[in-house]
């Protein structure tokens, strides 16, 4: 489709702003062409609309023709009926004004806030509108898939969507996992910032498995010099045979007592065992786990704590089980925090790969202890630049799976990644939450997510967390709900200037692998040519 | 100005909707539909032939059986050559527009036809530029006539659908215009779609 070239589809009818306009097809257009999810251009008087379509229906002028239907098996009857006693109407939500004022031209398209008057025309969105819309690739924006039945590229404005935390949802099997790859490429090329990548399946660093088995190669094969593997599993990793830049050992010293709280569940502690942890730590120091672990009975406890007996032995089988991890170690020889921050100073991505320790217990105590600290040296950085006026901290983006583990109402006020979520950017430090289940976070954490990017998703409960507090809601679960399966996604919130559903860019082959690559390569061509400069001067 | 050879008639009565002509020659009536037009200066009237009657020039005088010893038809015309004379045919036309200088309207001229004024046959070219616009067809639908409204309406479109290549394309465009006029009477419409399908 050329930009000459706009397919007619028809005139406004009716409609409001609240609930979108009624669009009567021509008779030339047919229904069964038309996909819930295509964008339109509404020509209205004074200024052009973009919307889509989000439900398509049946009419007919008469209802008789529905209880005496005409001879459609002859030709000549079935061409004259359509469009005119009988019609098809379309749902459009218009979501965007283009053009029209100084203003707009200057800002690019505006938020609606009217509706086009009644009959305008309505044309399929041109390449050219979309790109208008959605911004063409540039430094800051990053192709991340075609719209629905077009070639034009859909970009993200990465530099605006790393200044949030952000969300990807859908059913397990959908493409989570492909579309987060491409978007920690996108971030690693196109923003400021750098992830750190709580990699629970070692899926992102080294290579990944698509759902055929098909191997494909993950950040560290396609881009070496950015990224920095480590692993808590170093047997897995050589059998594996991933070339890791460090293995991560925890020492039982750096466990808090916040990170037993998020443990309670998987632990089956008690209320009261997560209270004895406080007076604990509070006893005993640093060294808490060993010495709580050491103690014999009751009667072994210093003078001042006052713990059950049957909460004690609650607690210490608990413990044992973190315990029997194999990466956790009574005193660490290095410190992970240290080691992992300054490959984020140097603007490097770093994937902690969980190997074969896959189990919840140990992703959530890493990964909440890790991140704590992360997060406590980012704001102290943070503090300092802004009293000092020294060189902020590097924009920091933690990338967590199974998000509502960490994230349910139940915890999500006691653990760092509430906090992350809720305070934002404050510091320079935004989540990416990966999830198959987003009814099970928070509230308050799914309505802090900037950007939210979701495959399909058919749990009731899980389409009205996600689309909660979105304009024109029940027209986005319709186009939600009939997602494909595959390689399809609905992104909405703060990157993007509309909702929009993507069909997610290949992933996999050689030329995929290709076409990211380049961007890079381009990139590297420009230092190169700046640097050549500088030294002339 | 139309040819000598199109000229079908003249006008023997006229009221401002419709108007009757008498033909020159007996029988020689133009079909049921089609477009004809008479003059009276500066306007042009357009109408369409809704009827057609053939009958004695005297109202009391009905002709009588004449064929008993005759062979064939034509002689009973042949041995009473008086017949082409005592009988006429005529005529009736809707008027659907005017032309005045260079514009067509599809609507009543101010005034009706004269009497005497002559009646012509549209040439093609002026039946496609008539049928541009299927405004007619209103005129069409709503008229009194003896004849039903469902047959008139399918010869015309059926006689001007003659003078365009592509037949099946102007049909659907004048069906899809009835289906629009006819959405609250769908059993007239499907007998007038009935009659102009190929």
């Amino acid at each position: 489709m050329t930009e000459e070239n706009t397919e007619r589809l028809g005139i406004v009818v009716s409609g409001s702003l609240n609930k979108g306009v009624e669009v009567r097809l021509d008779s030339s257009a047919s229904v069964e062409d038309i996909a819930v999810g295509r964008y339109v251009t509404i020509e209205g008087e004074k200024r052009r609309f973009f919307g889509m379509i989000t439900d398509v229906s049946l009419g007919v002028i008469d209802q008789k023709l529905t209880l005496t239907p005409p001879d459609v098996s002859d030709p000549f009857m079935a061409e004259v009926l359509a469009g005119t006693s009988t019609y098809g109407t379309l749902h459009v939500l218009p979501m965007l004004t283009i053009g029209g004022d100084v203003s707009s031209l200057i800002e690019g398209p505006q938020p609606v806030k009217t509706v086009p008057s009644h009959f305008s025309v309505v044309n399929l969105a041109s390449q050219r509108d979309v790109e208008l819309v959605f911004g063409s690739e540039d430094e800051k924006r990053f192709y991340i898939g075609t719209p629905l039945d077009m070639e034009t590229r859909i970009c993200l404005d990465l530099q605006e969507l790393v200044k949030r935390s952000n969300g990807v949802f859908g059913k397990t099997g959908t493409g989570k996992t492909f579309l987060t790859r491409i978007l920690l490429i996108g971030m690693l090329q196109k923003s400021a910032a750098v992830n750190l990548i709580f990699d629970m399946q070692s899926e992102y660093g080294w290579a990944g498995t698509s759902e055929g088995g098909r191997s494909v190669k993950a950040l560290k094969q396609l881009f070496p010099s950015k990224v920095a593997v480590c692993t808590l599993d170093e047997e897995n990793a050589r059998r594996r045979k991933v070339s890791t830049d460090f293995v991560v050992r925890i020492g039982y010293d750096e466990i808090e007592p916040g990170d037993m709280v998020l443990l309670r569940q998987t632990l089956n502690l008690t209320e009261l065992a997560v209270e004895a942890v406080y007076q604990l730590s509070r006893k005993f120091g640093r060294d808490w786990v060993q010495r709580t672990l050491d103690l014999k009975d009751v009667e072994e406890l210093p003078e001042g704590l006052n713990i059950h007996e049957s909460t004690l032995s609650n607690l210490q089988r608990g413990l044992t089980t973190i315990g029997r991890l194999p990466f956790l170690v009574p005193h660490s020889p290095d410190n992970p925090v240290k080691r992992i921050l300054e490959y984020i100073d140097r603007g490097m991505n770093v994937v902690l790969e969980f190997g074969r320790y896959k189990d919840v217990t140990a992703y959530i105590l890493v990964a909440n202890l890790l991140t704590r600290r992360i997060y406590a040296q980012y704001q102290e950085r943070m503090e300092k630049a802004m009293g000092e006026d020294a060189a902020r901290p590097t924009p920091l983006v933690i990338t967590i799976e199974e998000a509502h583990r960490f994230l349910n109402p139940g915890v999500a006020s006691q653990t760092i990644f509430g906090d992350i979520a809720r305070e934002m950017r404050k510091y320079n430090v935004t989540l990416l939450v990966i999830d198959q289940r987003p009814s099970g976070i928070d509230d308050e954490v799914m309505s802090q997510l900037g950007t939210k990017i979701t495959c399909l998703l058919d749990n009731e409960k899980d389409i009205d967390s996600v689309l909660a507090g979105v304009s024109g809601r029940s027209e986005l679960k319709s186009v939600l709900s009939r997602l494909e399966s595959r390689q399809q996604a609905l992104i909405f919130g703060h990157a993007v200037p509309m909702p929009v559903v993507v069909r997610t860019r290949e992933y996999g082959s050689a030329e995929s692998y290709k076409a990211f690559a380049s961007v890079d390569e381009s990139e590297v061509k420009k230092q190169a040519e700046k640097d050549i400069e500088e030294l002339w001067e | 100005m139309a040819e000598l050879a199109d000229r079908v008639g003249e006008v023997i009565e006229a009221g401002t909707t419709d108007f009757v002509a008498q033909c020159y020659e007996l029988y020689e009536s133009p079909s049921l539909g089609s477009l004809v037009k008479t003059v009276d200066a500066p306007v042009e009237l357009y109408g369409i032939v809704y009827n057609a009657t053939t009958a004695s020039l005297e109202p009391g005088r009905r002709p009588i059986a004449r064929g008993r010893d005759e062979a064939s038809e034509e002689g009973i015309y042949q041995s009473s050559p008086q017949l082409a004379k005592l009988l006429r045919s005529e005529f009736g036309a809707l008027v659907v527009g005017h032309r005045q200088g260079d514009r067509l309207y599809h609507y009543l001229p101010p005034k009706p036809a004269r009497i005497h004024g002559f009646v012509y046959l549209c040439s093609p070219e002026e039946v496609k530029e008539f049928s541009q616009s299927f405004d007619f067809l209103n005129m069409l639908i709503s008229a009194h006539l003896p004849v039903s409204v469902e047959e008139l309406v399918s010869a015309c479109l059926r006689q001007m659908s003659r003078v365009y290549e592509d037949r099946h394309a102007f049909l659907v465009a004048a069906g899809k215009e009835l289906a629009v006029l006819l959405s609250g009477n769908l059993n007239q419409l499907k007998a007038i779609l009935g009659r102009i399908k190929e």
